[in-house]
């Protein structure tokens, strides 16, 4: 790296995004996370999103196969992975077509040239050569044969060919590594790791990246070459983190904290699979995973496990969500601690399995039979995944009803720099639990505060008792059938849900405090809000942020913010799911909205647009 | 938690303050009287003990037995067994489950309680209808039988609840009538002895919709030469004069009378609930004419729960994790100052 610092003029860059694509098989994922990594530990700000297709390796040089990373870096807050590439990086002709839009005028793509012979770009539905037609004339090409350069660099090392072509996601990784001045440590120590019982892929691997960094600075790829300087984070240790990844590890966390062991039922499914992945991977916690037949077997054993004392929880995504909501019916009545995690993704049926979505907020708060109320948080990125999963635990605990946590695609599978906590700095956890040897003691009686009832756990004596599915009596928890019985009992808990917002914190307002436009969000959407938020601020014009991560309840101060400014915009990744619950619950507001159902996140310049022209439209 | 000493119990003390409230004559009264009697003899404190059950007439069950239990939801019993089991696995846990709950919307959940090998004991109430929807044939309702959705008579072919598993690699399987209080009680202690999803299924009279379904096996008059009840190293004989038995002829299974044609007790199989090969065992689940009753397989396995302890308990000792601490800051880190 030295050597380039003094070839060439280094500019420093605020930030940058760069996107990986090519075929599902080229290993962009890898390559993206390794740029990923790299900068998080030269203390960037980071933001990440994978967008990969659903077919595990649909057919080879295709649009539909494309697979593609993209990353934001930047020395200031990076609250999204950013609109649009700054540098594409395009293994064939199909990631070149695939993301012709993504990637903003006069700004550099890096081509694998190789991979642009006639029959690529024929199969990537190209009627002329892209390279030769006006297709990529205001951008900044640098063409690059990766294929034939690594295959030169690797070769005499004993690799069969296929590992040789395997190689090149390397080659052009050491390129983008020159290009932005990072050094390439931590991919040279992941390698050795991954590949320590593979000397000769290793070497292969190794040989591939130094080449491609090399040939960068040979060929000077860009006119000069650019730095991102270390952001102005909070003090603290690092390290980055995948939503999915947080989600388990809050989950692992709150067990601990609450002295309780974790149990998991789940069956499979995209995009939720790698929260079971990585609790099965740790194990070592007492944390038992039950994969189950299928989705409703996954809720039920952990209603079983629940009432048998374990922090249970289950996974899932939309349809699976829809195969639970009887059980989850069954966890309202009997009202018993679990948390049902759905990783939404686009609907309906098997919809968009890949792609992000927040459309399954009212099948969260209504999908049952009869008035089966749970609570409803969400998480807003994949650092809060973490806290939002821990709080989920302790909410489900502490009031002894099931607690739904919404993520999302783009959330559960970007990734983020994560301030690291520890168990301790952690709030406690108070299990509502019953205290030894209490007298006349009823299964339905209910804290005064809460109106949370006793978890209570088989294996105590004195305290044996019947629930079920059945109406339950007043206090006792016999089965009755008798009519005013039922609506109390239907109020009662809806109230106790309601009374979780005397728990929860207060809706906070980032940007300006009252004035033209509040904009309101839940979920995933955070970060392209705060960023488009910020960025349409100006001395005319005032405009705050108002963040759920609380849904049922909603916070109690939830109208008092929405008082203080003179319009309100609704943004959501669906058809306009939390505005018609937001008309229900504060009526007495207008509310406009703006919403995408594209399978894919806000971008902050098409939000940016929508925020000014509100302000500045007639009311 | 579980003793090892059986605490000082009567039938009595599991019984619940709840009026049963089945239909008068239902065979589900001997059967709950039968576990209730049961209870003692198991060495389990009735805090110990949880009854789960699904939906359908024998599901009511859990609230007449005073242990801790639930009333689940339909056909997911097995699953809601599974995670009270796993959670907590010094607990004894009985699934209360009938025809349609078990083998019609529960039917994946059955199976694969039984393929994992959880260490349940689940009491299949076998009527062969539906009782609790008022009188639809269930996937146990005989070919061409005519109930008030199939007034045709059933195009349905119908299960064999021991077929199904034995064949979901089940390691317990039983058969017994609910007109048998005594030989009830002594199976399913032994159901509870047994390591590893034990499996019932109870032969149970519906007085409303299906009366006498059972009759050519139970009725007094036929009882001793249409049942034959196996005993795990006893020679298969029956009947009314103790001279029937069971042998092999080629690959099939017939019945002989002994003292004719030369056969004599000798040539009567001797049976093997513990041969971990179930060919015979299957012959005699589906056998008909006489039904088998008794425990007709008992083989011991590994169970799921004891191996995920194990494999727990594997992993903390040997990961270099300790705490959920040392977790969260594995992996490359960077400070910030």
């Amino acid at each position: 790296m030295g050597k380039t610092l003094e070839k060439h003029a280094v500019q420093e860059l605020d930030r940058v995004v760069i996107k990986f694509a090519g075929d599902s098989g080229d290993g962009m994922q890898l390559t993206g996370t390794q740029f990923t990594g790299t900068s998080a530990l030269l203390g960037n700000d980071i933001a990440t999103y994978p967008d990969y297709p659903a077919e595990i390796r649909a057919p080879q040089g295709t649009v539909a196969g494309v697979s593609g990373f993209q990353v934001h870096i930047g020395k200031t807050h990076i609250y999204t992975p950013g609109d649009n590439a700054d540098v594409l990086v395009a293994m064939n002709a199909a990631a070149l077509k695939a993301n012709m839009e993504s990637i903003t005028r006069g700004k550099t793509i890096i081509i694998d040239s190789d991979n642009f012979k006639r029959r690529d770009w024929e199969k990537a539905g190209y009627s002329e050569d892209p390279l030769t037609s006006d297709e990529l004339k205001h951008y900044h090409v640098i063409e690059a044969p990766i294929t034939s350069l690594t295959r030169t660099a690797v070769e005499g090392i004993g690799l069969d060919n296929k590992s040789i072509t395997r190689s090149k996601n390397m080659f052009a990784l050491g390129m983008v590594y020159c290009m932005f001045s990072r050094p390439m440590d931590y991919t040279e120590r992941f390698l050795k790791e991954k590949f320590a019982k593979k000397e000769f892929i290793l070497e292969g691997n190794m040989k591939a990246l130094k080449a491609g960094y090399n040939y960068a600075d040979t060929i000077e790829a860009l006119s000069s070459a650019f730095t991102i300087l270390p952001a102005d984070m909070e003090p603290g240790t690092y390290k980055n983190i995948m939503g999915n990844q947080a989600t388990a590890w809050g989950f692992l966390a709150a067990a601990e904290k609450a002295g309780k062991e974790l149990f998991l039922g789940s069956y499979p499914i995209t995009p939720a699979s790698d929260i079971l992945h990585e609790i099965a991977g740790h194990k070592h916690f007492g944390a038992k995973v039950f994969q189950a037949e299928d989705e409703i077997a996954g809720i039920t054993a952990a209603i079983g496990a629940a009432f048998a004392g374990d922090l249970a929880i289950t996974t899932t995504s939309g349809p699976g969500l829809a195969l639970k909501g009887e059980a989850l019916g069954l966890a309202v009545m009997t009202e018993l601690p679990i948390v049902v995690v759905d990783v939404q993704r686009g609907g309906p049926s098997t919809g968009l399995p890949t792609k992000t979505e927040q459309a399954d907020l009212m099948q969260a708060l209504y999908g049952r039979n009869g008035e089966s109320p749970v609570i409803v948080i969400a998480t807003t990125s994949p650092a809060n995944c973490f806290d939002m999963a821990f709080e989920a635990a302790k909410l489900a605990m502490e009031h002894v009803t099931p607690v739904i946590l919404l993520s999302d695609g783009y959330v559960a599978n970007g990734s983020q720099p994560w301030r690291i906590k520890t168990v301790d700095s952690l709030e406690s956890i108070s299990p509502h639990e019953p205290k030894p040897n209490m007298v006349n003691w009823q299964p339905y009686e209910r804290d005064s505060e809460s109106l949370a009832r006793y978890w209570i756990k088989p294996g105590i004596p004195g305290y044996e008792h019947r629930v079920g599915g059945l109406e339950k009596e007043d206090i006792t928890g016999n089965v009755s059938y008798d009519p005013h019985n039922h609506e109390k009992m239907v109020k009662l808990r809806e109230e106790k849900v309601q009374r979780v917002a005397h728990f929860i914190p207060d809706l906070e307002v980032e940007g300006e405090q009252e004035g033209d436009l509040l904009v309101v969000g839940w979920g995933g959407t955070y970060g392209s809000l705060l960023t488009a938020t910020k960025q349409s601020d100006a001395e005319h014009r005032s405009i705050g942020l108002a963040h759920f991560s609380y849904i049922k309840p909603l916070p109690r101060n939830t109208a008092d913010v929405f008082k203080r400014f003179k319009k309100i915009v609704v943004c959501e990744l669906n058809n306009g799911q939390f505005v018609k619950y937001l008309r229900g619950e504060h009526p007495e507001f207008r509310y406009e909205q703006i919403n995408k159902i594209q399978g894919q996140p806000f971008t902050v310049s098409e939000l940016t647009k929508k925020f000014v022209e509100l302000i500045e439209e007639e009311s | 938690m579980s003793d090892t000493t059986t605490a000082e119990y009567t039938f009595k003390d599991f019984q619940s303050d709840q009026d049963v409230r089945w239909c008068p004559g239902c065979g589900d009264y001997a059967i709950l009287r039968a576990i209730q009697k049961a209870m003692p003899e198991v060495g389990h404190k009735k805090e110990d003990i949880v009854f789960v059950s699904g939906i359908g007439c024998s599901s009511r069950f859990p609230y007449y037995m005073d242990t801790y239990g639930f009333h689940s939801i339909h056909g997911r019993a097995p699953a809601l067994a599974t995670g009270v089991k796993l959670a907590n696995p010094s607990l004894s846990v009985w699934q209360i489950t009938g025809d349609g709950d078990a083998l019609a919307i529960g039917g994946n959940h059955f199976i694969h309680a039984i393929r994992r090998n959880i260490d349940i004991n689940i009491l299949l109430f076998n009527n062969r209808i539906y009782g609790l929807t008022k009188g639809q044939f269930s996937p146990t309702t005989d070919l061409g039988f005519k109930t008030k959705s199939s007034p045709q008579g059933t195009i349905d072919n119908p299960f064999n609840p021991g077929e199904l598993v034995i064949g979901s690699s089940g390691h317990f399987f039983a058969r017994i009538t609910d007109k048998e209080p005594k030989a009830m009680t002594e199976v399913f202690i032994e159901a509870e002895k047994h390591r590893g999803a034990s499996i019932i299924e109870i032969m149970q009279n519906c007085v409303i919709f299906n009366d006498n379904v059972f009759g050519d096996y139970t009725d007094k008059e036929v009882k001793s030469d249409h049942q034959l009840h196996v005993v795990h190293g006893q020679p298969m004989i029956f009947g009314k004069e103790g001279n029937k038995g069971l042998r092999l002829n080629g690959f099939k299974l017939e019945v002989v009378t002994i003292g004719e044609n030369g056969v004599t007790e000798e040539d009567i199989l001797v049976h093997d609930a513990h041969d971990e090969d179930s060919t015979l065992q299957m012959m005699l689940a589906r056998l008909k004419m006489p039904i088998v009753t008794g425990v007709i397989r008992a083989v011991a396995a590994d169970t799921f729960n004891v191996r995920m302890k194990r494999q727990v308990e594997e992993v903390e000792r040997t990961s270099k994790f300790k705490n959920v601490n040392d977790l969260l800051v594995s992996g490359e880190t960077w400070e910030i100052t």
